[in-house]
């Protein structure tokens, strides 16, 4: 067993590049590796619909570079599988045998894609899309794809059908739910999202689901709960994710939905830590003080990643995690749509609403809860803030209801000092 | 990790007149439309907001970029956007909680302040001085890694400022250096050493407040014999330079002699109980012009000392403060150099939260607030360039600004202040005066100028 490193880092996009550089402001020696189950450099899955659609070269995307690693006296180990967390004698396994100890261990190992329990679905060719393997086979099928069904209108089904639709491809895209992206924005703001897609001849097929599926020729027929058939050269399964965890199944660190983690990222073992798409954390809005969520997103990934670093090197100027804020930017065909907040908690206070612009804010006693834009000018950043922190907008309500970017921007500008 | 220049933005000195904005966005976009300044001022009742890229040491913008199209320049510090990478998914925006990255509709991308390659457009058309561009960074970039000369753990007062000049000048000059400390809060902290040894890592002596100069005039001429260069610097307090080690401040002075003399002027000798010097200025509470029945304080203003050296026709006089720092290296700078040629005679002013009565984290703005108020004037003189003025002394902040953070001058009347305030109106018009050649030592400088070149021709 070869000497153990002082921090291994499972993972290598934002919730374990986060966590490296966080260790390294407060411990630039102590020896480091971090893995990855991809060959490439790392990348943000976020970026992967834009590889789909050639807008960003697969070898343009790399957040970090070997020389960054180097600098930052890290080891990159890539292409390597860890298939097994043996917690009890401080080390990992990997696919190719080999073993690596640890004293202290973050797994940043984000999610993989869920796959719908619909008959006949293993039986068919289907992509979906996760890394860049995925993003870099869908690029490649295009040019012969003429027709292509995605299943899902999430985020990530959205994006991909943008692009395929960008890239000439007749797409239609199914949705269980009423609407698209539910989770973030009401059945107005999606409406404005929903005509966006329509014009640019997407078919969108909401409330449906998909009752079986079967390969035709090189593509595949796709029955539907209502009857109907769809036939297409492709499918694309983005009907969700869920915490990438099977290496840690006989670990003994407690799991639910995802990896549990207090308020600093530690899972129930002393020396692990869990952060990102993987980790079920806190919630910001929750009644509970137990309650944990999965809060799937990017800048929360990176939230995660820096608190778990901190706390790994003893950072004694870490701040305990505030609690998951659901939020999202989402640019579609050249439009904008920022959702901070939850919708369903306080009353909305303000909803403006046409065909190409909208606006929701929504308040619980003074405080914001949720801030809902398409094409309406704001600073989310600023917005989470005022929601983490609680600030009392009561004697600014008006004005802030008014002109919600100028005024926050004034709160804020206030608040650093 | 490198320190940075930066811009810095002052909301009480803002009159929201909105140039900075129309500056960037003409510099930025060709139209001087303010929707498109990467810089945006907002009124907020009676003050004004800021939202403008922090340029963050530790960005979060960049780490909420899943297309590695937002990067911290090494160099400059600056977060460069990369139009051919970004993917416009405006996550940046999320990181950012300053407003500091933004969406532009007319330009269908996100925008950010570069800092127009360290010559920003918005600080150049800004008159209040409400904007202004920080390049002390500098210094830190240069002395950073330079030896600190003092042992660490000297027993200064929290928050000393002293402190901070023996610590900044010492490993500026280095170490070939000749180090005398005479009796006042500099060795008082320890710095010439305890049972042996000594709070410096140089040589460093203890000589007698009268003879701080002619002892470093020998040391000084002794080397020179054994053909070694070394620095002979003192670093004395007020007292001890503008009291009773007058007379051989004033003798190697008028020499000519090779020595760098600090004066670290904290107004008074305050290591032995916070007695009067002759630089305590007028009004001012010290244990030997106490307040009470009848005392209010000292009852003669302050003897200006670096006029004074700068009449012994000394290499360079120059009088500085930690309020300023960029100011202090270049003079330090200048001194160094002059004292291989002559008498060097560097002036600063050092805030004593102790001797002054103010809480100790002040002590950089009670700095400031001297300077900015003119109660202490920054200049420099070298033969031959006269009395040059080192900042615009016009509209000054209020004298009480600085007055009232002190306790010293907690008690003063209104006429006290009014006396405090002719005084600075009179030092101002007087280095002015010189400044602009009407003293009759200046005239007479600028005619030896004009004599000069015309031997030489
Ligand atoms: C197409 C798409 C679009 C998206 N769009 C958005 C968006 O617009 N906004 C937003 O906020 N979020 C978006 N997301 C989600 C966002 O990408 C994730 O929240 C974020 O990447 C989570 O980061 P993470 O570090 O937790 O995990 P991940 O990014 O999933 O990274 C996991 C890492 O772990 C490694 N790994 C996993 N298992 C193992 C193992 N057993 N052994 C070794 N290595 C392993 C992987 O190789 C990878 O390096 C999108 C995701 C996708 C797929």
């Amino acid at each position: 067993m070869p000497v153990p490193n002082r921090y291994v880092i499972v993972g290598a996009s934002h919730a374990g590049l986060e966590a490296l550089r966080a260790i390294r402001m407060q411990d630039a020696e102590g020896s480091l590796a971090m893995i990855t189950r991809d060959d490439a450099l790392p990348y943000s899955p976020t970026v992967l619909p834009y590889v789909v659609s050639g807008r960003s070269a697969p070898e343009r995307v790399a957040l970090k570079d070997e020389a960054w690693f180097a600098e930052q006296k890290a080891q990159l180990l890539r292409g390597r599988t860890v298939t097994a967390v043996e917690a009890t004698a401080n080390q990992l396994r990997l696919d190719d045998g080999s073993l690596i100890g640890y004293e202290r261990l973050l797994l940043a190992t984000g999610a993989a894609p869920q796959l719908p329990p619909i008959p006949g679905l293993r039986g068919v060719k289907f992509h979906v899309l996760r890394r860049l393997d995925d993003a870099i086979g869908l690029h490649a099928a295009l040019p012969s794809v003429k027709q292509a069904v995605v299943l899902g209108a999430g985020l990530i089904g959205m994006h991909a059908a943008e692009n395929l639709a960008k890239a000439g491809v007749q797409v239609t895209l199914v949705e269980l739910q009423p609407r698209v992206l539910a989770g973030y924005f009401d059945a107005d703001a999606a409406a404005i999202i929903e005509s966006a897609f329509s014009d640019r001849g997407v078919r969108l097929l909401l409330g449906r689901r998909a009752a079986g599926v079967a390969a035709d020729g090189a593509g595949i027929r796709l029955q539907l709960d209502d009857g109907s058939e769809l036939t297409a050269g492709l499918l694309l399964v983005a009907t969700g994710v869920a915490p990438a965890m099977e290496c840690i199944a006989d670990s003994g660190i407690a799991t639910d939905r995802g990896i549990l983690v207090d308020e600093r990222m530690q899972t129930s073992v002393g020396n692990v830590w869990a952060a990102g798409d993987v980790a079920q954390a806190r919630d910001f809005y929750g009644t509970d003080a137990g309650a944990r969520i999965i809060n799937g997103i990017l800048p929360d990934a990176v939230e995660q990643g820096r608190i778990a670093g901190q706390a790994m090197a003893g950072d004694p100027a870490l701040r305990p995690y505030p609690g998951g804020v659901p939020l999202n930017t989402y640019t579609f065909f050249g439009q904008q749509a920022v959702s901070v907040g939850r919708q369903d908690i306080g009353e909305t206070v303000l909803r403006e609403a046409d065909r190409a612009r909208y606006l929701k804010i929504v308040m619980q006693q003074d405080q914001l809860t949720g801030i809902f834009g398409i094409n309406a000018p704001f600073d989310p950043g600023i917005m989470w803030e005022l929601i983490l922190r609680r600030i009392d907008l009561g004697p600014l309500r008006a004005a802030f209801l008014a002109d919600p970017q100028t005024v926050a921007r004034r709160i804020m500008s206030r608040s650093w000092r | 990790m490198p320190a940075y220049n930066t811009i810095a933005f002052r909301p009480e000195l803002c009159n929201g007149c909105g140039d900075c904005m129309r500056s960037c966005a003409s510099v930025k976009t060709g139209s001087a439309d303010p929707a498109n300044s990467r810089i945006q001022i907002a009124a907020d009742d009676g003050s004004y907001a800021l939202a403008l890229c922090r340029q963050c040491a530790d960005p979060k913008c960049v780490a909420s970029c899943p297309a590695a199209a937002l990067d911290k320049h090494g160099d400059d510090g600056v977060i460069a956007w990369d139009g051919s990478k970004c993917v416009n998914c405006l996550l940046c925006t999320v990181g950012c909680a300053y407003g500091g990255i933004v969406y532009n509709a007319a330009e269908r991308h996100v925008v950010k302040c570069d800092t127009c390659d360290g010559d920003p457009a918005c600080v150049k058309v800004c008159d209040t001085g409400a904007l202004r561009y920080i390049t002390t960074a500098r210094i830190y970039n240069e002395v950073g890694d330079l030896e600190d000369l003092f042992a660490p753990g000297l027993s200064g007062c929290q928050g000393c400022n002293t402190e901070l000049v023996m610590r900044h000048t010492l490993r500026r000059i280095g170490p070939d250096t000749v180090l005398a400390t005479p009796p006042g809060c500099i060795p008082g902290m320890g710095a010439v050493g305890y049972n042996g040894l000594t709070g410096t890592k140089v040589p460093v002596f203890h000589p007698l407040l009268t003879n701080t100069a002619s002892m470093l005039t020998g040391i000084k001429r002794q080397y020179r014999r054994l053909g070694r260069e070394v620095n002979a610097v003192a670093l004395a307090g007020d007292g001890g330079a503008a009291d009773v080690g007058f007379q051989s401040l004033s003798g190697a002075a008028e020499r000519g002699e090779q020595i760098l003399f600090i004066c670290v002027d904290n107004e008074g000798y305050m290591n032995t109980g916070m007695q009067r010097s002759s630089c305590t200025p007028f009004g001012a509470w010290t244990s030997t012009t106490p307040v009470g029945e009848r005392g209010r304080g000292k009852t003669q203003d302050a003897k200006n000392l670096p006029v004074l050296m700068m009449m012994h026709n000394c290499e360079y006089v120059a009088t500085a403060s930690t309020g300023f720092m960029e100011d202090l290296y270049a003079k330090l700078d200048r001194a160094i150099d002059a004292s291989k040629r002559g008498f060097a005679y560097l002036h600063i002013y050092s805030p004593c939260t102790t001797g002054w009565r103010f809480p100790s984290q002040d002590n950089m703005e009670v700095a400031r607030k001297a300077v900015e108020s003119n109660f202490v004037l920054l200049w420099e003189f070298a033969p031959g360039e006269g009395l040059r003025l080192s900042r615009d002394p016009g509209r000054p902040v209020a004298i009480t600004e600085y007055l009232r953070v002190l306790g010293k001058f907690r008690h003063l009347a209104d006429e006290d202040v009014r006396h405090i305030q002719g005084t600075v109106n009179r030092n101002l018009r007087f280095i002015e005066g010189l400044a602009g050649g009407q003293h009759p030592a200046m005239a007479s400088l600028a005619a030896d100028r004009a004599d000069q070149a015309g031997t030489q021709r």
